[in-house]
């Protein structure tokens, strides 16, 4: 007999791997139908449709769909993710040093943005309607309601240019050290923590919130358990499941919602290079651009529910 | 002399009631009761919902569920009015000094915990104890009340422990710290009294080993008899009547107090069994969607029109099952169904629009069997425009009409349920069970969240509603008192099988099989001594096998 968790795990991953292949259509279909011709624009306004017609063949346009599409797959299954249109360099070695800086950037937000959010969320419980909650609660509001760029500005206005603290330029290169590539992300990460920190606080405060109506909570209190405690170590292991969901949505974000925080701060990561790329009209990057960002977010989501039935001990201790 | 342990004096508890479409006012919930117990005794709060029992059992740990809130009077535990110890004195106490043990045990623990970490977190928390200490203590209490596998129980979560079990866990919980005060509140109202006796003979020997102070809440009298030593009655938040044990049950000296010992007196002859049934379900089998496993094997009774067959079980008996299969929601595997002489498809979508109306069912909980958002006159007008086509001013007498059958009278056809009482909800639902005039009612667990005093008055109703329209009831109960009360024939079911059936006078007279016999013993009597007597009972059988 396999464990149900085993089973349920293992559902999920296929699951997750179906749902890859499905975006990996989604986006070659996608490319497809967008307007404008990569010869043309490689070519400009001087083309003759001779050099036109040569350079279709050449890049392999002519070819029918669904051949073009597996042929793709097949290279993106052997970590092949084709030329560049525009420089004729493979994609694969470009994308993976700004997919590295990118999530380099996010990891530094979420490991200071998820643990911030869940204690105050917990403060927001422990306080509930009073001051600490709705302090927590307006300014947290009030930064996610701020566009990014703005909050952006905002940010480089007072430390970079006022007090000078942090660059406002977060330039990066090959062999710079780890504490200094830290110093020069600094305004970003400051940016993306006050993006997401609302989300993942409000979602903890209410999922708790809810587990707080409970009997064991009051099984609890009638222990003469300390408030925090009974937040702590009463309500917040049944509040996992929730809290996991809304906080991996929010890393997701942190990878692929990035593009305007990294243009703003002129950072080498993957949102500027899919941008450049767009506006040339580089089919092969985009798509490998749109099939990184599927494999993260159904990746984090995938982590998300495995959490979940982990965090579950219905599902952990059958009967 | 005693050593008095708690003394509450004029105790007055309000709170804050929001009614639909008024300002909010306070409530007195609890109007200046006084009571005194000593060390190592117990003391039986009982009453219907609404007594206010639960809010004084948790006054003495001076805490208020929900917006309640202590307005008056002393708390004294210890020699120390707890009501002015502050947030910190509190904490101190509680866990330590009083413990509680709540009604439903699984809801009560923390799902995500295992259950020994749960029952000595106060011990450990407090420093009372080392861990292995703590963890030796519980389970000599897990095997002092009787748990199967107390060395290792502890590891189990409470979702893996059956409700019976989980109780004592909760009681083992309770007793861990040494508290000199233990608050039972209705500790055995969720179980089946074949587990209830078992569960109530372990806490009471708990609380007579370890000479611990109790108070024990409940609403069945039968069963606050065996525990207690001295007894409040209680009604609208006022005592009715205080005194010894003995006293209150043999002697009463309040109407209401009378009115509760001797509350299950209904009385019914039994109906002629020789008439062609109006159902017959002859060997079904079901089982569930994607299972293997058959909740009904081989079922077979009759029921003769205008007649009452009780369905008796525990939970997990199938009786709510049968229930299923005759209404067509769970299709039977085999066997078949006929009603009214002509065969019942087995699925609800082959019946026709008149099978569905001569075959009506009343449910256990009236509160969400109705809509909310609807009147009175529109649900119980519902089924007289669906299967007779009434309109207007026609369908509005036919409810006034009805209503008057269910003695609700004028008034109420404009009430929306959350504005009738628990009784009030249930004969709104018989009456729109009524209102399709239907052969066959299918009444499950109807009177089950009812106070007694008002169960008893659907009971009379059902009862005078048979005589006057000549309509049979399915009854499925687990309570025999009801069974005793309302059935011409009875189905003891057990484990998804027909144990024992026949007409009451025969199912309720000896020889027993030993199921039957189990259930039947384990109904507590409104008696001292009971409890007692059958354990001895059985200890003496089980010695002479």
């Amino acid at each position: 007999m396999v464990h149900p968790v085993i089973k349920l795990v293992a559902q999920r991953i296929a699951l997750g791997l179906l749902l890859l292949l499905a975006a990996s259509v989604l986006i070659f279909v996608g490319t497809q139908i967008l307007p404008g011709d990569v010869a043309q624009s490689i070519l400009g306004q001087s083309a003759t449709p001779e050099t036109l017609a040569n350079l279709r063949q050449e890049l392999g346009l002519n070819e029918p769909a669904l051949t073009r599409y597996f042929s793709w797959l097949g290279g993106v299954l052997h970590g092949d993710l084709g030329n560049a249109l525009t420089n004729g360099q493979p994609i694969a070695p470009a994308l993976g040093k700004r997919l590295l800086n990118t999530l380099f950037l996010a990891a530094c937000a979420a490991v200071i943005a998820v643990p911030l959010a869940i204690i105050l969320g917990l403060v927001s419980v422990r306080y509930r309607n009073r001051w600490p909650d709705k302090l927590i609660s307006a300014v947290t509001l009030a930064t996610i309601s701020v566009p990014e760029f703005l909050l952006g500005y905002i940010v480089i206005f007072f430390l970079a240019v006022q007090y000078r603290l942090l660059p406002s330029l977060s330039t990066v290169y090959d062999g710079m050290g780890f504490g200094d590539r830290l110093y020069a992300i600094g305004l970003p990460v400051i940016v993306l923590v006050l993006a997401v920190l609302g989300h993942m606080m409000r979602m903890t405060r209410a999922a708790i919130l809810n587990v707080m109506q409970s009997a064991y909570i009051e099984t609890a209190e009638l222990k003469g358990l300390r408030p925090f405690a009974i937040i702590a170590r009463h309500a917040l292991p049944n509040a996992v499941a929730p809290v996991v969901n809304v906080v991996m949505i929010n890393l997701a974000y942190l990878v692929v919602g990035v593009v305007v925080v990294e243009v703003v701060f002129v950072y080498p990561g993957m949102g500027q290079y899919l941008v450049d790329h767009v506006s040339k009209r580089d089919v092969p990057v985009v798509q490998a651009c749109g099939l990184v960002f599927a494999g993260v977010y159904i990746g984090l989501n995938l982590i998300a529910d495995l959490v979940s039935i982990l965090a579950n001990p219905r599902l952990r201790h059958p009967k | 002399m005693p050593e008095t342990l708690l003394d509450v004096r004029g105790l007055v508890i309000e709170a804050t009631s929001y009614p639909p479409g008024e300002p909010p006012k306070d409530v007195t919930l609890v109007h200046g009761v006084s009571f005194t117990l000593e060390k190592g005794k117990v003391l039986g709060l009982i009453g219907e919902s609404g007594a206010g029992k639960s809010t004084i059992g948790l006054s003495s740990m001076a805490y208020g569920r929900g917006g309640v809130r202590i307005t008056g009077g002393e708390v004294w535990l210890n020699g120390r009015d707890i009501l002015k110890g502050g947030a910190g004195g509190l904490r101190a106490l509680r866990g330590k000094e009083v413990t509680y043990v709540a009604q439903s045990a699984a809801a009560a623990f923390n799902p995500a915990k295992p259950l020994m970490e749960q029952v000595i977190e106060t011990t450990l928390a407090r420093g009372m104890m080392g861990r292995a200490e703590a963890e030796a203590r519980a389970v000599d209490l897990f095997r002092q009340l009787g748990l199967p596998n107390p060395e290792t129980i502890g590891k189990r979560f409470p979702h893996q422990v059956s409700g019976g079990q989980l109780q004592r866990v909760m009681t083992a919980m309770a007793l861990c710290p040494k508290p000199d005060l233990v608050i039972f509140d209705e500790p055995t109202t969720a179980l089946d009294v074949t587990t209830q006796i078992d569960v109530l003979a372990a806490i009471k020997r708990a609380i007579h080993e370890t000479g611990v102070g109790a108070l024990y809440i409940t609403h069945d009298l039968a069963v606050v008899a065996q525990v207690s030593d001295h007894i409040m009655v209680l009604r609208h938040g006022k005592t009715v009547e205080y005194g010894t044990c003995q006293q209150i049950i043999e002697a009463p000296q309040e109407d209401y107090t009378r009115a509760l010992v001797s509350v299950r007196s209904i009385d019914h002859a039994e109906k002629n069994p020789d008439v062609a049934p109006v159902l017959s379900v002859q060997n079904v089998t079901a089982r569930y969607k994607g299972t293997h496993f058959d909740v009904l094997k081989n079922v077979t009774v009759d029921l003769p029109p205008g007649q009452t067959l009780a369905i008796v079980g525990e939970s997990g008996s199938g009786k709510s099952t049968l229930a299923r299969v005759i209404t067509g929601l769970l299709p039977a595997a085999q066997g078949r169904i006929t009603f009214d002489g002509r065969d019942l498809s087995p699925d609800l979508s082959g019946r026709s629009r008149n099978d569905l109306r001569e075959l009506q069912m009343i449910y256990q909980m009236a509160d969400v069997a109705m809509n909310p958002r609807q009147t009175v006159e529109t649900i119980i007008g519902r089924p007289l425009e669906f299967y007779f086509g009434l309109r207007g001013a026609e369908k509005r007498k036919r409810v006034q009409e009805l209503l008057d059958q269910i003695e609700m009278g004028k008034g109420f056809a404009d009430r929306y349920p959350a504005e009738l009482s628990g009784g009030q909800k249930q004969r709104v639902c018989i009456a729109r069970a009524l209102a399709a005039k239907p052969k066959l009612i299918i009444c499950d667990e109807v009177t089950s969240a009812l106070d007694p005093l008002v169960a008893d008055g659907i009971l009379k109703l059902l009862l005078e509603l048979q005589a006057q329209e000549g309509v049979a009831y399915l009854f499925i109960t687990h309570d025999l008192a009801t069974v005793r009360a309302i059935a011409d024939r009875i189905a003891v079911m057990f484990k998804g099988k027909v144990q024992r059936y026949g007409p009451k006078s025969d199912v309720l007279a000896p020889p027993f099989d030993d199921y039957t016999d189990l259930l039947l013993s384990s109904v507590p009597e409104m008696k001292l001594g009971w409890l007692e007597q059958v354990l001895d009972h059985r200890k003496m059988e089980g010695a002479g096998n």
